[in-house]
């Protein structure tokens, strides 16, 4: 099996909290790969990392074989890494089509165009209104993404990943916020897109980490403490113990 | 089609002022119409950057003092016949001047955006007063241009087929350049750029993770803004017959941002809109007192708290459109 993500020795420090300790970890092709850990290992410094607004001290990223370690952010987007926020980052006057049709049209390229029509670019909408097709959003095209509830939002900003077009999707906490019906939702449209790209999906629910994960990797002040299957994640004594402490504490 | 009806408005206006104003017998009228415009063109360029862009450049009153300066300069190498440097010839032909004080501007505005973007916030808004203060003192020092006195342009610039000595002819060709700059920047806001741009003021962290270089797109930009405002100036460095360093001073490039948030922040019309309200207030409040900015202080400061947009805003409440 080939590796769409490879991290050697990954380190990070803030002062003197270490917040990537040596991380090694790989994401097989295809695969949707999950990182959990309590709050304050280090999940999200190393999701930063990796898309590159975070420079790591040490250590090496390989995406599909490429080292981008030391690559700028929009960079690594061309090469197909794609993330989704934990706080959703949208643009907030925007509407939904057009949020989306920028997507697409940051990725089709001819940005520095000033001459052109943007609201002339057929390729661009018509791929728009296809990924709004299949989506949750359909019925929002046209309302303002500040307007739209959380639940949506969090839509929108993996229709605005996808619509890079990533082989590997970096997601920081899909189902933070959700309400039960639209964590059921979001597990439904990840699953839904098995096969096709491959994920790094850092989640704190556990019930769509067990009904989403292939494999399952823990975190735990910032290094990896073991690798696994959903029952070998399930039954190990020292995840038991990172999350609900030592027996006699 | 009624897009079409405030510009071919606001066109047929500006292009009756010369009449209007000979029928009142108040040449004046004719003089504030043509500041208005070029005004409204240095505001708008300052309007793509901070409006569009969410730039907030204290200094844009810099490319505009470089643009006149530059055809000044041109203008008295062209009378004594001295090359500049030794290497280029001056020149009185205003289709040779613009150019070369657009470009000439975008050039400083390059240097300055190239240093000044890597920057944000406050800093931003500190640097590149900094940098206009700079070029401000420069000029101020440049004894061979005038210093702080400036360059007297005895005459407008020459356009082959025109009597530029009618001040009626200046102010038609003002308007000219002036419909066509706006034509262009409504292509700009309206193209595969302007959208990155409007993109990147609403949330730049996104466009990196959509694959945008935002630095550059934030450079493009501000170029394009230095030479439009270098544009205006040098329409100005004309229309005045004189230029100095004053047309470069801090307080202009806040009268710049006054004029944009007057107007309306982002909105295509909203700084030509400012740049009338703002100097025909001046125009007569200066008649009333001479401290007129104090009543102009109270009029922008009502406007920035109940418009939530400046004047288009409030047009658009008024006409019960969204909040």
């Amino acid at each position: 099996m080939t590796e769409i993500l490879r991290i050697e020795g990954l380190q990070k420090r803030f002062g003197g909290l270490v917040a990537t300790d040596n991380v090694t970890l790989d994401v097989h092709t295809g695969e949707i790969h999950a990182l959990i850990g309590p709050n304050g290992a280090g999940k999200s410094t190393l999701i930063n990392q990796l898309c590159g607004e975070l420079r790591q001290d040490a250590g090496v990223i390989h995406l599909a074989g490429r080292d981008i370690s030391h690559m700028p952010a929009h960079e690594r987007v061309d090469l197909g890494l794609g993330r989704t926020f934990q706080v959703t980052s949208l643009l907030e006057d925007f509407t939904v089509r057009e949020n989306v049709g920028l997507a697409v049209q940051a990725r089709d390229g001819g940005n520095f165009r000033v001459f052109d029509r943007v609201t002339a670019r057929r390729s661009v909408w018509e791929e728009t209104d296809h990924l709004l097709a299949g989506s949750l959003l359909n019925d929002r095209r046209d309302s303002r993404a500040a307007d739209l509830s959380h639940g949506e939002k969090k839509q929108l900003e993996l229709i605005l990943a996808l619509a890079t077009q990533p082989r590997l999707l970096l997601l920081d906490e899909p189902m933070a916020g959700l309400g039960h019906v639209e964590t059921q939702q979001m597990i439904e449209t990840l699953s839904g897109l098995r096969g096709e790209l491959s994920m790094l999906l850092v989640e704190h629910d556990m019930e769509a980490v067990f009904a989403l994960a292939d494999r399952i990797s823990v975190l735990v002040y910032g290094q990896i403490i073991m690798t696994g299957t959903a029952d070998e994640v399930r039954s190990d004594p020292r995840v038991r113990e990172a999350y609900l402490g030592t027996e006699d504490a | 089609m009624r897009k079409l009806i405030l510009p071919v408005l606001l066109i047929a206006i500006f292009a009756l002022m010369p009449l209007i104003a000979e029928l009142v017998g108040k040449n004046a009228l004719m003089t504030l119409s043509a500041r208005i415009l070029m005004y409204a063109m240095a505001a708008a360029s300052l309007n793509l950057i901070l409006g569009y862009g969410g730039m907030v450049s204290f200094g844009h009153a810099a490319y505009f003092g470089v643009g006149a300066y530059v055809v000044g300069i041109l203008y008295s190498h062209w009378m004594s016949e001295v090359p500049i440097f030794g290497l280029f010839p001056g020149s009185n032909q205003l289709l040779v001047t613009l150019p070369i004080a657009m470009i000439v501007s975008g050039l400083a505005a390059l240097l300055i955006g190239a240093l000044s973007l890597r920057t944000g916030g406050v800093q931003f808004i500190m640097i590149t007063l900094a940098f206009a203060q700079m070029i401000f003192f420069l000029f101020v020092s440049l004894t061979a241009y005038g210093g702080e006195d400036g360059i007297i342009i005895r005459r407008a610039n020459a356009v082959p087929g025109l009597n530029m000595r009618d001040k009626t002819t200046v102010y038609y060709v003002i308007l000219v350049v002036a419909v066509l700059y706006f034509a262009w920047l409504w292509r700009v806001v309206n193209s595969s750029f302007g959208q990155v741009l409007k993109g990147i003021r609403q949330n730049e962290r996104r466009m990196e993770a959509m694959g945008i270089a935002t630095f550059r797109y934030k450079l493009y930009a501000f170029v394009l803004a230095g030479m439009g405002a270098g544009l205006a100036g040098a329409l100005m460095a004309n229309f005045l017959r004189f230029t100095s360093p004053d047309m470069m001073h801090w307080t202009k490039s806040g009268e710049l941002i006054i004029m944009v948030i007057l107007g309306g922040l982002g909105t295509f019309f909203g700084p030509i809109l400012g740049a009338a309200a703002f100097l025909i207030l001046e125009f007569y409040l200066a008649d009333w007192t001479e401290h007129w900015q104090l009543g102009l202080g109270i009029i922008l400061l009502l406007v920035v708290l109940f418009t939530k947009g400046g004047i288009l805003g409030a047009v658009d409440r008024l006409k019960g459109g969204r909040q």
